[in-house]
């Protein structure tokens, strides 16, 4: 049997991966993955708490599965929108690179 | 969830992470996160959330990828050009990471309670039936979740179902609203504005 700490070990580690990602990758499409990647790692977090937490009938805590049942609504979501937004900004600039998009640069 | 399968799922979900942000061409880095968007659902159903799971495939490896791989082609995107990037972002970056992550390791060098996962065997679904019962006052009605519990399964999808109804209705009919609120947004963020053109 896995133990709690190999669950938050690779939980972190997810998120560790998700994070690089975010700040080396200059796509923006490839960034916004990296974010669902973390939003992944803390549901995972969840769901370990949620086994390894006994309540009072013996089952699994339901409550940390809510969470993540919430956490996975509002992430798709959230990547509708964003994805709406990044088609906007390549019609408006015709590039998606961080790079390039430097106009509130002082 | 023997510990073989453990490791064997969370190295798929975490080479499919790494796969991710080590590919130039965004269509594979999206096939990539398929890939580790399975293993983390694998991880779920070892974890006897087969609700969570089974949400995970549909919801993240189905829409919201193939939403992704959509919005890839719509764009037309080239595999991005390998530039000559300043070194200061690139060691700052890894560092946040590395620090982070050394952070982790001292937090979870302590061992936690529960170190083995609490048992769900016949005997303890069967002792929780008795709390899913139905019925008023001192009759006991038996209900989908009592007879399946003292069966020896776990219904977790009734369980979800039952908690997401009783203690947290308000919070769904919420995100109702707010899934609503995206729609109307996402429409108008990809209408053309008559102003511009």
């Amino acid at each position: 049997m896995a133990s709690l700490n190999d669950y938050l070990l690779v939980s972190g580690l997810l998120f560790s991966i998700g994070l690089a990602g975010v700040v080396l990758r200059r796509n923006i499409i490839i960034v916004f993955m990296c974010l669902e990647l973390m939003l992944s790692a803390a549901n995972l977090t969840l769901v370990a708490f949620s086994r390894f937490k006994i309540t009072d009938n013996g089952l699994p805590d339901p409550s940390g599965q809510m969470l993540v049942f919430f956490v996975i609504t509002v992430a798709a979501a959230e990547v509708a929108v964003g994805l709406a937004i990044i088609v906007a900004l390549y019609r408006a600039r015709q590039t998606i690179h961080t790079d390039e998009l430097v106009s509130l640069k002082g | 969830m023997p510990s073989y399968l453990f490791w064997l799922f969370a190295t798929i979900m975490l080479i499919g992470a790494v796969a991710v942000i080590a590919f130039r061409n965004p269509v594979s880095s999206a096939l990539a996160m398929v890939t580790s968007f399975v293993g983390l659902a694998a991880l779920f159903i070892g974890l006897s959330a087969f609700f969570v799971g089974v949400i995970q495939i549909l919801v993240y490896s189905g829409a919201i990828m193939v939403l992704f791989l959509f919005i890839i082609m719509l764009l037309d995107l080239k595999d991005e050009k390998r530039r000559s990037d300043s070194l200061a972002p690139l060691a700052a970056g890894l560092v946040l990471v590395a620090v982070f992550f050394i952070q982790l390791v001292g937090v979870l060098s302590h061992k936690l309670p529960n170190q083995t996962a609490p048992p769900l065997d016949k005997a303890v679904l069967a002792a929780a039936a008795e709390g899913y019962m139905g019925g008023q006052g001192d009759e006991k009605v038996p209900t989908k979740i009592s007879t399946a519990l003292e069966s020896g399964s776990l219904p977790d999808v009734h369980i979800i179902g039952h908690t997401l109804f009783t203690q947290y209705n308000l919070p769904l009919q919420i995100l109702g609203v707010l899934l609503l609120v995206s729609t109307v947004g996402v429409v108008t963020l990809s209408r053309k504005s008559a102003a511009n053109d």
